[in-house]
């Protein structure tokens, strides 16, 4: 360990501010880019079923307007 | 070469019956930079100093909104077409356009910059080093621009993202243009620095006008 | 092999779950390492902390736009559809990379130069790095057919790249012409040891991290591009195994 305690751990000197600020931002940036990324893959997964589903509906419904 | 010849000529011809495309961005130029002594300050020592950088970014701005409309007339006219699917290589007749489009739009400017370069209270004896850098610099605007003017022919908006791409490509250009004015007005050496910016147009004239046929080729769908 | 989406797909699902899992603890290991056990630095106290994540995240945002150049050659010229989703998946994470790189050396400027922004030539040369991402990600947004959209800003990011090279050097041009106070961070790689492993380590986590997310967002763009073919229909009425 580099720090006694861990309030020396987040004061960082008298950095603390910078570090932990640059950190905060960084952490929120990258965990916005993956959480993004993830609910990308679940919309277009969603739509995808929707649609798909639809399809189904509309070909059930010419099938009996048929019989 | 008369294919080359050619082209240039009918686009030469086709700009000069528009000439408010060839004057528009000369008035933009001029009065740009007449913003900037109302804006910062009338005192010469002031002036000196920002000139360089004034003169740069104002031809820089001028350039890049004189290429908004560079291809979109040929586009709604399906010269485009015609003109990506000929039997010449569509380098040549896009070569011939860019060097017509700065015939009457680039060249003006850097006729101009020494009256403008003398109000902005730049020594007569750095003049000549203003007109040769742009000179040397606007073609390669010119080039570089027209490259993201290709990418966005067939968008409404072109303008605004138009700036947002090119603008960062031309940051090289601005640094060594105003950097040789700077240089000279400080009395140092000039050569080099006009050098690379030569060489920067060399790279650009040499594969600017493949990338600018690519960018219409993918724009126009095939 | 990978040049079929389809196959893509299904080697993604395969590596997502182990290479997810391998990114974040390293990424984490390197991070704690660096915070709390790596010894300060004699000059700049416990400041120079900030280097564990601002180093990763300029080489990634760097190497991530070398890769969009190289993905857009092969869009352009080859023609290769991943290539073309590539394009699509590289450019966010890279984007926030550069955002995270500046404000990550604004944050260490303040402390070590006694303020947040200097044009020295690296911290100019990144935001210029970051106009280039935003410019092609505009360009996909703008552009409807995604194969349009892909390859004209493959061809931008060609560009871009050979842009990205004479920036860097025009900008450091510029500093020597100001001759203004560049303290160097770091003198020429004399870092020690004890420094330089944590932040080796999490340099790699970071970059494992991005490969992760450019997989995620290719998935998401293979489907959607292959949303008439029938595997991509069976797979949104069945769900593979865990996966939701």
């Amino acid at each position: 360990m580099a720090f006694e305690s861990f309030a020396d751990f987040l004061a960082m000197g008298k950095h603390g501010f910078y570090v932990w600020s640059a950190y905060g931002i960084s952490a929120f940036l990258i965990i916005a880019s993956m959480v993004l990324a993830l609910r990308g893959q679940g919309q277009v997964r969603q739509t995808l079923a929707r649609q798909q589903r639809r399809a189904e509906l509309d070909a059930e419904v010419n099938d009996e307007s048929r019989t | 070469m008369s294919a080359f010849g050619a082209a240039l000529k009918r686009e030469l011809l086709v700009l000069w019956r528009s000439p408010a495309e060839m004057i528009n961005p000369l008035f933009f130029f001029v009065m740009v930079i007449s913003l900037f002594p109302l804006a910062i300050s009338p005192k010469p020592e002031v002036l000196a100093v920002i000139a360089p950088g004034v003169l740069w970014v104002a031809a820089l701005l001028a350039v890049m909104l004189s290429l908004d409309g560079l291809f979109r007339r040929d586009q709604e006219s399906g010269v485009l077409e015609l003109l990506l699917t000929a039997p010449v290589m569509a380098v040549v007749p896009v070569t011939a356009k860019l060097l017509a489009h700065w015939l009457l739009t680039g060249l003006p400017l850097v006729l101009v910059s020494p009256v403008l370069a003398h109000m902005l209270q730049l020594p007569n004896a750095v003049l000549g080093t203003v007109m040769l850098s742009l000179l040397l610099g606007t073609p390669a605007l010119t080039i570089i621009g027209a490259i993201g003017a290709a990418l966005t022919v067939g968008l409404n908006r072109g303008g605004i993202l138009l700036a947002v791409l090119v603008l960062p490509l031309y940051i090289p250009v601005l640094i060594f243009g105003a950097g040789v004015i700077r240089a000279a007005a400080e009395g140092g050496a000039v050569n080099g620095i006009l050098a690379i910016l030569g060489a920067l147009l060399a790279l650009t004239a040499s594969l600017g006008p493949l990338a600018v046929s690519a960018g219409l080729k993918i724009s126009s769908g095939n | 092999m990978l040049g079929s989406p389809r196959y893509f797909y299904t080697f993604s699902s395969s590596v997502l779950p182990w290479l997810t899992p391998i990114a974040l603890v390293t990424l984490l290991a390197g991070l704690v390492w660096g915070l709390g056990f790596a010894p300060s630095d004699y000059q700049q106290g416990n400041s120079y902390r900030i280097i564990f994540i601002h180093v990763p995240a300029s080489s990634g945002a760097l190497m991530g736009y070398m890769a969009l150049g190289v993905a857009g050659l092969v869009a352009v010229v080859w023609r290769m559809k991943m290539a073309e989703v590539m394009l699509k998946a590289i450019a966010p994470f890279g984007a926030a990379l550069a955002a995270i790189s500046l404000v990550t050396g604004a944050l260490w400027g303040k402390p070590t130069w006694g303020t947040y922004w200097q044009w020295d030539a690296r911290m100019t040369s990144m935001l210029i790095l970051l106009f280039m991402y935003v410019g092609v990600i505009a360009l996909q947004n703008v552009i409807r057919d995604p194969r349009q959209a892909a390859r004209a800003a493959g061809l931008l990011a060609m560009v871009g790249v050979i842009n990205v090279i004479i920036v860097k050097y025009s900008v450091e041009w510029v500093q020597t012409l100001h001759q203004g106070s560049t303290l160097k961070l770091f003198g020429e790689s004399t870092i020690n040891p004890a420094m330089k492993y944590p932040l080796l380590i999490s340099m790699l986590g970071l970059w494992l991290l991005y490969a992760v997310n450019v997989l995620m967002r290719a998935r998401t763009e293979v489907m959607w591009r292959e949303r008439r073919s029938k595997w991509v229909a069976k797979l949104v009425t069945r769900p593979e195994k865990g996966e939701q």
